[in-house]
């Protein structure tokens, strides 16, 4: 069985390190904060200008002039800090946000990636994708590992514009979790009752798939 | 103390013409000086080049000065909740220059702190890079990007005092403080404007000196975006 997004949340939380700051892309990676394993403390990051991201509020407690990068309303953490737009790309580009998790339309083998615009279709703009993927150390990309009409999104190279060459570290999809390496991608976990095969045929991207490929746990 | 402020909003607004540069605070709808962008969309100005993170959506916000296409060109990172905004673009009448985020934070910053230039590794090897500067530092390549100024910023905060100090509130503040510094005239509006003296002068965010013009808001819709919530259990 595929993953679904709940269970790639999931899947990338098990990533968390203990007493880290991280910063959490809209759609699938917002729902890695619901995941975090016991004993992992994190301080969750958002680019408008928030440290200590706490859960969506009680209803009828929503603040407008409490909002994540997503503009969703929310609330703090005993001990979170607000700052202004300079400063949180600061903590970004000066590498103090220690991991990144975001979503993606595609993702090369290089580790390329590109989510901010399709030509003549789509033309939202890259927010703080681009400074994030340029700087942090550790960026995961969460998605879906086909697109809607069944072709992969996992490419031997990006054919939408790119948001940021050479940076992924890993890629957690609803079939596999593959890793960037100097050689190529990696497959590294198959979701549960999904075959090497069958992520093989999904992928027009190389992989490299040394010995047995074990199942991921959920 | 110089007294910063203005008592109507014709006079916040005063000297603003037509194919001016504006700057205009506000994350999403967060933030975004309510009071000035309403003044300034029953203006009669147009070809405005407008620096802002966002756009509006199509009925409040710079949707408004979208809407009576007021606008020729905007710089933004991000401009997905506009409706009128995307067609305006995809069909050429509006000129967009899309940025990375954090480099228009620090291009606001640097404006405002008289850097011209300044490198980031922010959008190399993207469309982003294409005709700018590249240097290695550190092993990395970066991208020259250069200071943004503008004839009016307009900016909002919760509280500001009449020497025009002023204080935000969570995070409604983003830009505000950066682009306050990078404005030739910089106009804050605020939700409550209190005599010198009541402000602490340590939880000053945005010193007065940037500030040319300061007034109270006459009301604060504060519309919501992407209202989340949970349920108690």
């Amino acid at each position: 069985m595929a993953l679904d997004k709940n269970q790639i949340a999931q899947r990338i939380a098990q990533e968390l390190q203990h007493n880290t700051y991280v910063n959490l892309g809209i759609g699938i990676p917002t729902l890695v904060a619901n995941y975090i394993p016991k004993g992992i403390d994190i301080e969750f990051q958002s680019e408008n200008g928030v440290l200590g991201m706490g859960p969506f509020p009680f209803e009828g407690e929503e603040d407008p002039d409490m909002i994540n990068a997503g503009k969703q309303t929310i609330t703090t953490m005993p001990g979170a800090a607000i700052f202004d737009s300079a400063t949180s790309f600061a903590m970004i580009r000066g590498q103090h946000v220690q991991l990144t998790v975001l979503g993606a339309m595609e993702v090369s083998e290089n580790g390329d990636i590109a989510n901010w615009k399709i030509p003549g279709k789509m033309v939202k703009g890259m927010g703080g994708a681009m400074d994030l993927v340029a700087s942090a150390d550790n960026i995961i990309v969460a998605m879906m590992h086909t697109n809607r009409s069944g072709e992969s999104k996992i490419l031997k190279q990006c054919t939408l514009p790119i948001t940021g060459v050479n940076c992924i570290k890993k890629v957690v999809t609803n079939l596999a979790v593959l890793e960037v390496t100097k050689d190529g991608l990696k497959l590294l976990e198959r979701a549960p009752g999904v075959s090497v095969e069958e992520i093989k045929n999904a992928t027009e991207a190389d992989l490299i798939i040394r010995g047995e490929i074990h199942e991921m746990r959920i | 103390m110089i007294n910063k402020v203005v008592n109507t909003i014709d006079e916040a607004i005063s000297g603003v013409e037509s194919d001016m540069t504006f700057m205009v605070g506000g994350f999403g709808l967060s933030g975004i000086p309510e009071n000035a962008i309403e003044a300034l969309s029953k203006m009669d100005v147009f070809g405005l080049t407008c620096i802002s993170n966002n756009a509006g959506v199509d009925d409040f916000g710079l949707g408004l000065l979208l809407k009576r296409k007021q606008i020729k060109k905007m710089i933004s990172s991000y401009v997905g909740e506009n409706a009128e905004f995307e067609r305006q673009m995809l069909s050429g009448e509006l000129e967009v220059d899309l940025i990375p985020q954090g480099s228009l934070a620090e291009r606001c910053r640097a404006g405002g702190a008289g850097i011209p230039a300044f490198f980031t590794p922010a959008g190399f090897g993207t469309e982003v890079a294409e005709g700018k500067e590249v240097r290695e530092y550190n092993g990395k390549p970066h991208i020259l990007e250069l200071a943004l100024t503008a004839d009016f910023a307009f900016v909002k905060a919760w509280k500001g005092d009449t020497a025009g100090n002023l204080i935000y509130k969570g995070t409604a503040r983003n830009f505000n403080p950066l682009m306050a510094m990078a404005g030739k005239i910089t106009v804050a509006e605020v939700e409550e404007l209190v005599p010198v003296g009541e402000l602490d002068p340590n939880q000053i965010h945005t010193p007065g000196i940037f500030v040319q013009r300061i007034f109270q808001g006459a009301k604060y819709e504060k519309r919501i975006e992407q209202r989340t919530v949970r349920t108690k259990e």
